[in-house]
């Protein structure tokens, strides 16, 4: 075998019917389970004509604790484009604001795309690194809300496209 | 402005490509914010609630029955640009059935469910970053994107790497398909060379004499300290 550098494989799009295999277990919505602080992020995924994505996968990663690992978790959208995740609020890095990553996969996306989303209480918003990098004008598409329920609730609308496109990243 | 991923110039598909419709309302038309790489920095997940099950990867035998169809064999290696291997990582795959129709409820081709096949598998890579499937050769299908549309047969493949910058989705193909130079889902990836590298190769030594056929499909993650190829950036 030799050890040669070898080309990336490309990406393709998850396609509409990836459920059986990806989405078949609503138990990969729950992160970390009895982990406080709890919470509910709620995920809405909106094309460009203002259309929810019913055929969504939604990934989260985010740090866990003191391991240094990653939690992860991933749902298939409903019909109104969203999908509920059950988690606790991450840890705050050592430079900037507490974040989750979200990674989308769909029909019509040859490469998923990803963003961060960042919460609307924090006050570590104005000195976080990676929101310093993104034009102020759009900084609030990734920022959740919360309805102010308790547990938290916070919701997050991705728009893919659009007049209110959100920031997606590359490394 | 730029609407492609960087890494390996031609390799990945722009996000926005006309020729497959559904770009069109989904692809983000702003330019991707470049993280320095310290920022982006994630491991993969740990997969102890995925509970796998020896047998996950024998997509044959899911139902207690025999799937339909011709029965191939599908392995490789799973590297990094650097070609070192990637072991304990995650593979997931799906696929349409022999007859060319998936096991979902909004698959409305009127083309035979076969009651022995969901066409859904799981293996972890082992310490040389091998896996390996058995599964039936799907078969090809209709779709809607234009007139007399045809997807070549292929077989989704999800992929979790070391970490978060690894994670790839794709898709593998058979040699020969007369549909690739059709089909706008293949034809996005720019370079030729790079459309190559997502068809299987025909493997004798992976064929299992009066058994199966055999497929080899290496998959190559993009890797932080990889030596460039090309100027990406």
């Amino acid at each position: 075998m030799n050890n040669q550098p070898r080309h990336p494989t490309p990406s393709q799009t998850v396609g509409p019917f990836f459920r059986v295999c990806l989405a078949a277990n609503a138990e990969h919505g729950q992160l970390l389970p009895g982990t406080p602080p709890r919470i509910t992020l709620a995920i809405r995924i909106i094309d460009g004509g203002g259309a929810p994505v019913d055929d969504a996968l939604v990934e989260i990663w985010q740090i866990e604790g003191e391991r240094g690992l990653s939690a992860f978790g991933r749902l298939g959208t409903n019909e109104d484009g969203w999908c509920e995740f059950e988690t606790t609020r991450p840890p705050i890095p050592a430079a900037g604001a507490s974040h989750i990553n979200v990674c989308i996969f769909a029909r019509g996306l040859l490469h998923h795309v990803w963003t961060r989303v960042y919460f609307a209480d924090d006050d570590r918003l104005s000195s976080d690194p990676v929101l310093a990098l993104v034009p102020e004008a759009r900084r609030p598409t990734l920022i959740a809300k919360s309805d102010g329920t308790t547990p938290a609730r916070w919701m997050f609308e991705v728009h893919l496209q659009g007049a209110c496109e959100t920031v997606f990243f590359d490394a | 402005m730029r609407d492609r991923i960087p890494s390996g110039a031609g390799t990945h598909p722009p996000l926005h490509y006309p020729p497959y419709q559904s770009t069109r309302l989904r692809a983000p038309s702003q330019p991707l914010v470049i993280l320095p790489e310290r920022l982006a920095d994630l491991a993969a997940p740990v997969y102890e609630w995925w509970s796998i099950r020896e047998g996950d990867n024998d997509l044959t035998m899911h139902r207690g029955g025999e799937a339909q169809g011709q029965r191939i064999i599908v392995a490789g290696r799973l590297l990094d640009e650097s070609a070192r291997p990637i072991s304990g990582a995650l593979i997931e795959v799906w696929q349409a059935n022999a007859a060319g129709r998936y096991h979902h409820a909004k698959d409305t081709h009127p083309a035979p469910l076969d009651p022995n096949f969901t066409g859904a598998g799981r293996v972890l890579t082992d310490g040389a970053g091998r896996y390996q499937f058995t599964t039936i050769r799907p078969g090809a299908y209709p779709w809607r994107n234009h007139d007399n549309a045809w997807r070549p047969a292929h077989i989704h493949f999800s992929v979790f790497g070391r970490s978060f910058e690894h994670r790839l989705v794709t898709q593998m193909y058979f040699p020969g398909d007369p549909m690739f130079a059709y089909d706008p889902i293949f034809q996005s990836i720019p370079d030729e060379r790079a459309r190559e590298r997502l068809v299987a190769t025909y493997d004798l030594s992976l064929t299992r004499p009066e058994w199966a056929l055999g497929y080899s499909f290496d998959i190559v993650v993009r890797g932080r300290d990889a030596t460039p190829f090309e100027s990406v950036r």
